[in-house]
């Protein structure tokens, strides 16, 4: 004890602290946001914060009409940043909400720090099965979609064009292995090649290579952020779309890939809950309030980040700012109304959304930039996902 | 079919092994001579890609920013060797460990703070497309670039270590540092450019792998790894074994990453195919290490 008077005037003043705390209600709602801010695959974090930030900045810096206290942390793409944010939010900061985690593997490795604090994590992207199902938790929510679920929807895809052969590609890991499950799941053709790479790998030549030689009808992978920008680079610069068609999941085709990519990107198909052209009054709101504030078209990840800051300050209303009693304000999360950008949905009893999925596919519009268009109706329809059977909670 | 994917296939692991030898040449060089683990290798690539990135973009030339770029990036790594480097000769490996592991941090964070995390550099638009190389095989032209450029100065550095006075020096120093020091060669300044050199290597690397990989702060300490490999591999302070070390993890990795699923989904289940074959796949190239160190514990051409 080299410094007594300080230690002491600390634990004095932490006392007080504490003695100030309101009980009632509080007077502020805090929210840690943990996001991948850096790197390769940094552009998904950021449009996540920056839209979680507009919808707050829209609110006049309050959430459910309380101010605000965002406290925003990069995790480097590492699961073990991710944990000490996590545990650092709940045990220092005592956050009433954490947010903001773009991968399944670093938001699966900070999660059992906020359950085991009680505090709520609510999902603006990761989303993965294990929760759905048997892990399945009152403390996080997916306000995004289950991790299989465009992955279905593209298995859908191909089974209504009667694709004979598909090639599938992910990184070797929970969300990569989901993702070709439910491709399958959904898919009734011919798996010609299912390949899974290193999580992070940035150069396909040997894929690409094994593909030429396959020669499958379609091509769908799943490889999120920077993986995806050089996949779809290098599978051009080989050639390969004169030979097959490639289909993506929605977060690999959108903005921020066809920003990277550029016009390679047009005619390519791909599967999302969002578009920019939904036609629903807080899309059209969103929309146009982001591309006016930040100088760029909003992605999906953005709509998501969108969407849980509306639903935290719908939550955060209805409750009253009683924000400290954690199971109503589960209750008041899992009922509570809002208008999300991308139309009407619904939790399901794991607390995974209930909701649409379409068809996109990139065309130029008025002003000759590449975006996603909505085709047609719901490829799938108020779908949930395979794993709520295996989930307790009711 | 078959022939061409395995002709395609070599092609990957040329392109890959000859970048791989771009960076372990000079890491051979350093640890063989100077008797220095330089950890900070890797870091000489990052910094070469970003000058790269950042010169491209500023005189709007691929090939004029990446020229200046290598130049640039090999002052750097003279500038560091005069400097810092030099004081550590005299250390143990321990000790150089942890001085260079902390340039690396150091570095790291520097380039974050002058360019930010990552730099987009994207290769010159004609060679973006494929080039029909046989019936049947498009491959990317500029991956073919690569591996010219790579061939170029693999044989430019064979030139130089077998065919000039200085390359007798490095390998006078190589094979014994204390009997070249006292023939009166100047270790100091060869110390130098050969550090230099090396530094321009790594640059050379970084500027080539950018447009397909990615410029970004970190992407240094994996391939790190891989050059040491290809050292231990190909014996220390031998560029030949450096080369043929490079080439071979350069195969293997490839190679390994298609054939061996393949061969594991022939011989066990579906299931257990799927998880073991790339697992297997990403430690073929460790393997391979671990069998070379059994044979030959000095690596293949050991240069003491």
């Amino acid at each position: 004890m080299r410094f007594p008077v300080i230690k002491s005037l600390l634990t004095v003043s932490t006392l007080a602290a504490l003695a100030c705390a309101p009980a009632w209600a509080a007077d502020k709602v805090k929210i840690g946001f943990v996001s991948t801010l850096s790197g390769p695959s940094a552009a998904l974090g950021v449009d996540i914060r920056d839209a979680f930030m507009l919808a707050v900045k829209l609110n006049g810096g309050k959430l459910g009409g309380l101010p605000a206290d965002v406290s925003i942390s990069d995790d480097q793409f590492k699961p073990d940043v991710g944990k000490q944010l996590f545990e650092r939010y709940v045990k220092r900061d005592k956050v009433d909400f954490l947010t903001g985690v773009v991968f399944s593997n670093i938001m699966l490795a900070g999660l059992p720090e906020a359950v085991s604090a009680k505090t709520i994590y609510l999902s603006p992207n990761a989303a993965p099965s294990p929760i759905a199902g048997a892990q399945c938790t009152p403390y996080f929510f997916a306000v995004s979609w289950p991790n299989d679920a465009y992955h279905e929807a593209a298995g859908q895809y191909a089974t209504n064009l009667k694709v004979k052969s598909a090639y599938l590609l992910a990184p070797n890991y929970q969300a990569g292995k989901d993702s070709l499950a439910g491709f399958k799941r959904f898919y009734k053709g011919n798996v010609s090649g299912e390949v899974y790479t290193k999580l992070g790998q940035l150069d396909y030549s040997a894929e690409l290579a094994e593909i030429r030689a396959a020669k499958p009808e379609v091509v769908y992978t799943f490889l999120p952020g920077g993986m995806g920008i050089n996949f779809i680079k290098q599978f051009m610069a080989a050639g390969l779309n004169k030979d097959t068609r490639l289909i993506q999941p929605g977060f690999g085709a959108d903005q921020d890939v066809i920003r990277a990519v550029g016009n390679d990107m047009l005619g390519v198909f791909d599967t999302s809950h969002w578009g920019l052209d939904l036609p629903n009054e807080a899309n059209k709101k969103f929309v146009a309030e982001f591309e006016k504030e930040y100088k760029r078209l909003p992605t999906l990840y953005a709509a998501q980040g969108y969407d849980t800051a509306l639903l935290i300050d719908a939550a955060v209303r209805a409750a009253n700012g009683k924000i400290e009693d954690k199971e109503a304000m589960i209750k008041t999360l899992k009922t509570v109304k809002f208008n999300s950008v991308r139309g009407d949905f619904r939790f399901n009893t794991n607390q995974y959304p209930i909701q649409n999925y379409y068809l996109r596919e990139i065309v130029k519009d008025g002003q000759g930039r590449l975006v996603n268009r909505i085709v047609g109706q719901p490829l799938l329809a108020n779908h949930g996902d395979a794993y709520v059977k295996d989930c307790p909670m009711k | 079919m078959t022939g061409i994917l395995l002709l395609e296939q070599a092609l990957n692991g040329l392109q890959f092994g000859l970048m791989l030898f771009l960076l372990a040449s000079g890491l051979t060089l350093v640890f063989g001579i100077m008797d220095m683990i330089n950890l900070a290798h890797g870091a000489l690539y990052m910094v070469g890609a970003f000058l790269s990135a950042w010169l491209v973009q500023l005189t709007q030339s691929f090939w004029l920013g990446v020229v200046l770029a290598v130049m640039l990036t090999a002052v750097v790594g003279m500038l560091l060797e005069a400097t810092l480097l030099r004081t550590l000769y005299a250390r143990d490996h321990l000790s150089q460990v942890l001085a260079t592991f902390a340039l690396i941090l150091i570095i790291n964070e520097s380039v974050r703070m002058i360019w930010g995390s990552d730099l987009a550099l994207s290769m010159p638009q004609a060679l973006s497309g494929p080039v029909e190389l046989l019936p049947g095989l498009r491959y990317p032209s500029y991956r073919l670039v690569i591996i010219a450029v790579g061939l170029v100065i693999a044989l430019m550095l064979y030139l130089l270590v077998t065919q000039t006075r200085m390359g007798a020096w490095v390998r006078a120093g190589a094979s014994n540092r204390e009997m070249a020091m006292a023939m009166g060669i100047n270790i100091r300044r060869l110390f130098t450019g050969v550090f230099g050199i090396g530094a321009a290597l790594c640059a050379v690397a970084g500027a080539m792998l950018g447009p397909l990989l990615a410029v970004q702060v970190g992407m240094g300490e994996n391939i790190l790894i891989l050059a040491f490999v290809v050292i231990v591999i190909g014996g220390i302070g031998s560029v030949w074994g450096a080369f043929v070390g490079a080439i071979l993890v350069g195969f293997v990795d490839t190679l390994g990453r298609t054939l061996l699923p393949l061969l594991f989904r022939e011989i066990f289940s579906p299931q257990f195919a799927s998880a073991a074959g790339p697992a297997v796949a990403s430690i073929a190239v460790y393997l391979l290490m671990a069998v070379v160190l059994f044979v030959r514990p000095q690596g293949l051409f050991s240069g003491r």
